[in-house]
């Protein structure tokens, strides 16, 4: 633009002011654009917010968060962390979070493990394979998912047969009836703690002997094998520390007492039905998206590979996939973050999720409705935009690094 | 970025709020005339209380009340647009005036009265909260419910009574906690738990609509007071009024004799001054309700007195039959708690 003749310059002449020099100035024009933009969204977020409490407050409206220090009064019938009638509102909180977050990873890790099988199996040679991963998918993805968590809980789960006559499987390790699945818990002992050390002193010794591997590999091409240095290290020598400190560990197997059975671990129905339903149907959107990412690698990479003398196994681990990734993160990412939103579809079953626990009875009861809308909303915000940014920084490292 | 986000989440919430604003200058009752018909929020279609017919008609016990406070308001208790919503936005519904009143099986407690902006105006039902068991399962009791797992509808009074009935017995349960009372009954009458609780009228009309209700038994404690009654904004006395009164003149009818069938011969001919100011014979009663004077008439004629809904809705004659008779919802004069102040 700084051209020696500037041509503009003397047209106008000197007495062109700098006001409408600095109005034709695209920089200054943006800031001006975007000045006046932010001052009206600041202004009807200041009237949507004073003409709220205003409202509320002609109606006889109690607003603000002292409530959440009030006894909340009612029973949760599932909770992973310790709660009591007698505790606040802001324990029910946190119990509707970890509850929502507990069944969402669970459902996140399954998701992906079966949408990465169903994926690969659809782009299997085997036509009888490919064919029932392809009907699984449509099926799955064309359904709603709030009715398959119905078909899952009033379909299967209370169905099972009551407690009396509950299945018990592996010489009732495991039981299974219409109140829930059961599982006999292992309770640690005094002296069980030296058995951990030991446990996770063998994952650091298995990993360091992972990296001299690679090291040595790289070296000189030859791969040496490390499974028997990382199974005595893993399984045997936790074993003898176990035994050497006098076995400290007790096991609580569920039995029937009175309507139910009591002990050991336990998960109710209705988190069933809700985790089954969310990893079938997130992962057939994983699936599709991993067949997507694979077939988005060219052909001649597995021709090349194969031509170097490298195993199909190889190949598909070694040169397939890292290339697939950088095409599956970017949809996985938003796959994850439907789990998350739609665990709250647990509302409609009985699990106590967050949107059941917090919009649905404490909501009720404390009747704060917009306070607990927005947290509710927040809380959903944290952990989605937590989600994105975690696999956002994943997904830089595997992506291609150009230079 | 993030200011976006919190203005839109201010937005979204604010404007439920703002929308209805302009209406609160009027009174509801002239809203309501000015209208020609009367908002009346019902719940989930629920046996004997409101129940939907297959042509889209309400009708039922607290159905009742709205028609009368229609027939007294427009002359017509017909002239109702029902609102059918789940119980957790049943009160930001009515206090954010898309209803002119709720009468729905609401229990009457402090809390709803004084901090939801919402007044209740009296009570057309004592209830209490029971516990409704299969045969099948041998309990005779609820001091053998220790262990049980119990079905409970969320966002209601009976949950709360629930784990204080359970905290003051010293026992345990596992609630079961939904929403939607469809799934509640459905996983209840596959055995997913082993107790439903909730107002005993409530059981004893979910029970009416079971495949076989006989196999299923109501235990005989009680474990809480569940006054039910009509609900109002707060704020406009004179429609609290209007409905208070409504649901008395049906209260009065009944203690006096007065119903559908004899209404006109009691306007005409009746010699009790009571009567005669109720249906505006004489004096007048309704020009502090801004009424014209045949209010009460209207409702005994068109819905009829209090004894005359209850059996039609819940009576022994009804498939839900609670029986009334040396209930709480007898006439006082029977030894019950319905009573009415004096038409006067």
């Amino acid at each position: 633009m700084n051209s020696p003749v500037r041509v503009g310059n003397t047209t106008h002449g000197p007495e062109r002011s700098r006001l409408s020099r600095m109005a034709s100035d695209p920089k200054i024009r943006g800031w001006v654009a975007q000045a006046v933009v932010g001052t009206l969204i600041v202004l009807a977020g200041y009237y949507l917010v004073s003409q709220t409490i205003y409202n509320m407050e002609k109606r006889g409206l109690t607003a603000g968060f002292d409530f959440l220090s009030s006894t909340a009064g009612f029973s949760i019938g599932f909770h992973l962390i310790d709660y009591q009638p007698t505790d606040t509102f802001s324990r029910v909180f946190l119990v509707g979070v970890v509850n929502t977050l507990f069944v969402s990873v669970i459902a996140i890790i399954f998701a992906t493990l079966f949408g990465f099988v169903m994926g690969i199996a659809r782009l299997s040679h085997n036509w009888l394979i490919a064919r029932l991963a392809a009907t699984y998918v449509e099926v799955v993805r064309n359904t709603p998912l709030l009715l398959q968590i119905f078909v899952w809980y009033l379909g299967v789960f209370t169905l099972l047969p009551p407690p009396k006559q509950a299945f018990e499987l592996v010489f009732g390790v495991f039981v299974l009836n219409n109140r829930g699945f059961y599982a006999t818990a292992a309770v640690p002992g005094e002296l069980f703690w030296i058995t951990g050390i030991a446990i996770i002193a063998g994952l650091a010794l298995t990993f360091m002997f992972r990296r001299s591997a690679r090291a040595q590999q790289e070296a000189t091409g030859d791969a040496p094998s490390y499974a028997w240095k990382a199974l005595a290290v893993l399984v045997a020598a936790p074993a003898a520390v176990f035994v050497l400190t006098g076995a400290p560990l007790s096991w609580e197997v569920p039995t029937l007492k009175g309507f139910n059975y009591q002990g050991g671990w336990a998960v109710p129905p209705p988190f069933l039905a809700l985790l089954i339903a969310l990893t079938v149907y997130t992962s057939a959107f994983i699936a599709e998206i991993v067949r997507a990412g694979i077939q988005s690698v060219g052909k001649g990479q597995t021709e090349a590979a194969l031509s170097l003398g490298l195993p199909r196994s190889r190949t598909l681990k070694l040169v397939v996939i890292p290339q697939a990734m950088r095409a599956i993160i970017p949809p996985l990412i938003s796959q994850y973050l439907n789990i998350v939103k739609n665990s709250s579809l647990a509302v409609a079953i009985a699990y106590p999720d967050l949107v059941g626990l917090w919009m649905q009875t404490s909501l009720n009861q404390a009747g704060r409705a917009i306070e607990i809308v927005a947290t509710t909303m927040l809380f959903y915000m944290v952990v989605s935009l937590s989600i994105s940014g975690l696999l956002n920084i994943y997904n830089r490292r595997v992506q291609l690094q150009e230079r | 970025m993030k200011l976006k986000h919190t203005v839109m989440a201010a937005a979204a919430l604010a404007v439920g709020a703002t929308a209805s604003a302009q209406a609160q200058d009027k009174s509801t009752l002239q809203v309501v005339q000015d209208r020609g018909y009367m908002n009346c929020q019902v719940g989930q279609p629920n046996p004997g209380f409101y129940n939907l017919d297959a042509t889209g008609n309400w009708s039922g016990h607290d159905v009742a009340f709205c028609r009368a406070v229609a027939a007294a308001v427009l002359g017509d208790p017909t002239k109702i647009e029902f609102q059918s919503v789940t119980s957790q936005v049943r009160f930001t519904s009515l206090a954010n005036g898309e209803s002119d009143m709720l009468s729905r099986t609401t229990t009457w407690t402090a809390t709803r009265d004084t901090q939801l902006g919402l007044d209740f105006t009296t009570v057309t039902m004592y209830d209490g909260q029971g516990f409704l068991v299969s045969n099948e399962s041998g309990i005779k009791s609820a001091k053998e419910l220790d262990g049980a797992a119990v079905c409970v509808l969320t966002g209601t009074t009976t949950e709360l009574n629930l784990s204080d009935y359970f905290r003051s017995q010293g026992m345990n349960f596992k609630p079961v906690t939904f929403e939607d009372v469809n799934v509640l009954i459905e996983t209840f009458l596959k055995g997913g738990c082993d107790v439903y609780t909730n107002d005993k009228s409530g059981l004893a009309s979910r029970r009416s609509a079971f495949p076989d209700p006989s196999k299923y038994t109501i235990l005989p404690e009680t474990i809480s007071k569940e006054p039910l009654g009509p609900v109002v904004r707060e704020g406009d006395n004179q429609w609290g009024d209007i409905v208070r009164w409504s649901v008395f003149a049906m209260i009065t009818a009944e203690e006096l004799g007065v119903n559908s069938g004899n209404v006109d011969d009691m306007r005409a001919n009746s010699k009790n001054p009571e009567i005669r100011r109720m249906l505006g014979a004489e004096g007048n009663l309704h020009t502090g309700l801004g009424l014209s004077n045949d209010w009460a008439y209207n409702i005994i004629k068109m819905v009829g007195n209090y004894g005359e809904v209850y059996a039609r809705y819940l009576g022994e004659k009804t498939p839900v039959n609670i029986p009334r008779a040396g209930s709480q919802n007898a006439l006082w004069t029977n030894g019950g708690l319905i009573y009415s102040p004096p038409f006067r």
